[in-house]
């Protein structure tokens, strides 16, 4: 049986789409997607989030427990800052990938992914075993609302006395929106200026009502799963299960940045990922097997999906991670892992069901905002 | 829920066939309850005029943005037209599946078997619902 996030009735009664997701039932679409898709990039789009992890780690040694645990400097984060990283496992290939806040000096919150934050927690507290600090998954007890498009800011300030202006992209900051606590984050996977609330279970449904009413008049429509693919897939950004996976390091997915080799101490993959890094970004692979992510643009208008064979004269040269129409630039685009020899010789297809499509190889975003 | 209209046939892979009253040639596209589990239809391909189809055959495909779908002959035949407007604009599947979302028209060879009539279709659909 899925799960249900504590807005489930709201979406229902919003005529959602509803689909299991990572054993939790979200709305996938409430109308049409690509209206959805649209309105976030236009004027702005209101999702329920509240599959994703939320894990406290807190105590005089929070941060260097982080240290040791994930690949990013977290003992070094700004309080009010957030970071994008991953927790890796010994042979430094991924397990999930994070987003951390610094709520306090001694107050850490990391949101792991719906299907894997279960996994996070145990390794978290494992990992953390030696350090003064602890480690509580209250997943079960939040929820997540966000906020994205270029009327978000506009729609959140009246709701909330908080500094919108003055919070940067990746930083939060506790306040009351709508006369419930929260905590803003100025963080999204939609590629456009937003906000991501935390808030308690109870207070999700009211909180989602004064934002539907507060984006009245200015084009906020509620957007599901679907639009948020599209939209994190124009943006260039990796999806845990697809761009990310299990057999693959942080370097192997073009990400090797995150990983902070110069940070004081040991880490869970230190050993292993140093030997990556010594080799070129993506060049290696996992396995001995080159491959690079890309950006795939097709010339039709067949749509190349997860797992399709990205091939070169009737060769398999790699595979689709990723794929989907985009509204943004009216041709259907993809990420795929390919060998590097055939994306610098070009001529790339991708196999749809038996027949080759020719496609272009382009630099990632597809989509970038104006400011 | 979405409309099941009366006086047509439909298949239990959701597509609907329409003159089999009327003589020699019906036309075919996919039901209203498909194109709404479809999502936004982007891209529509549709057999050749001419085609000779059997039955149950995968024609042509309906792709949307989560997914895509094969499209069968719900009957044994020749393409004798196809819906050049549905291939240009392929959103009026989602729009007007019934009308203006029709795929293709076919001259039955074979009288036609195993097609539901609209009150087993509705209890098709509401058996997945």
């Amino acid at each position: 049986m899925s799960r249900s996030t504590p807005l489930r009735e709201v979406h229902e009664a919003l005529g959602a789409t509803l689909t299991d997701f990572a054993g939790w039932l979200m709305p996938l679409r409430y109308g049409s997607e690509s209206v959805e898709h649209n309105a976030v990039r236009t004027a702005a789009g209101l999702f329920d989030l509240s599959h994703m992890g939320e894990i406290f780690v807190t105590g005089p040694q929070a941060g260097e427990a982080l240290d040791y645990a994930l690949v990013g400097w977290l003992s070094a984060l700004d309080v009010g800052r957030a970071r994008y990283t991953m927790i890796v496992n010994g042979d430094g290939r991924v397990l999930d990938d994070l987003i951390v806040y610094r709520l306090a000096p001694e107050e850490f919150l990391v949101v792991a992914n719906a299907s894997n934050y279960s996994m996070v927690a145990r390794e978290l507290t494992a990992r953390a075993e030696p350090y003064d600090a602890r480690v509580d998954d209250r997943s079960g007890s939040y929820a997540l609302v966000a906020v994205q498009g270029p009327k978000s800011t506009e729609i959140l300030r009246t709701l909330t006395d908080a500094d919108l202006e003055g919070l940067k992209y990746y930083a939060g900051l506790p306040a009351t929106v709508a006369g419930f606590e929260a905590l803003i984050a100025r963080t999204g996977y939609t590629g456009e200026d937003g906000f991501e609330l935390f808030v308690r279970n109870e207070d999700a449904a009211p909180l989602w009502n004064a934002l539907t009413e507060a984006g009245e008049g200015l084009g906020l429509i509620p957007a599901g799963l679907s639009a948020r693919d599209t939209l994190r897939l124009e943006a260039g950004m990796p999806l845990y299960g697809n761009e990310l996976t299990a057999d693959l390091t942080p370097f192997d997915a073009g990400l090797g940045r995150v990983v902070r080799l110069d940070k004081p101490g040991d880490f869970v993959g230190r050993a292993a990922l140093t030997e990556r890094a010594a080799l070129a970004d993506q060049e290696a692979g996992p396995d001995g097997t080159a491959r690079r992510l890309v950006g795939l643009v097709a010339r039709g208008r067949r749509v190349p999906r997860h797992g399709y064979p990205v091939t070169r004269d009737g060769v398999v040269v790699g595979e689709v991670t990723s794929g989907a129409p985009s509204q943004s630039l009216g041709k259907p685009i993809a990420m795929a892992y390919v060998s590097p020899s055939a994306v610098e010789a070009g001529g790339l297809a991708v196999d749809i069901r038996g027949s080759h499509e020719p496609v272009d190889v382009v630099d990632l975003p597809f989509y970038r905002r104006s400011k | 829920m979405s409309s099941i209209p009366e006086d047509l046939s439909y298949t239990k892979e959701h597509e609907w066939v329409a003159g089999l009253d009327d003589g020699r040639t019906v036309t075919v596209g996919v039901t209203a309850y498909a194109a709404e589990q479809l999502g936004d239809v982007v891209y529509v391909q549709v057999p050749e005029v001419g085609a000779a189809v059997t039955a149950g055959d995968a024609v042509g495909e309906v792709e949307s943005t989560k997914s895509v779908s094969d499209i069968f002959a719900p009957v044994t035949g020749e393409i004798v037209e196809v819906n050049a407007a549905v291939v240009d604009d392929p959103s009026l599947v989602n729009s007007d599946p019934y009308g203006e979302g029709w795929l293709f028209r076919v001259q039955i060879g074979e009288e036609p078997e195993d097609l539901l009539t609209s009150g087993e279709y509705t209890s098709l659909t509401s058996a997945e619902a």
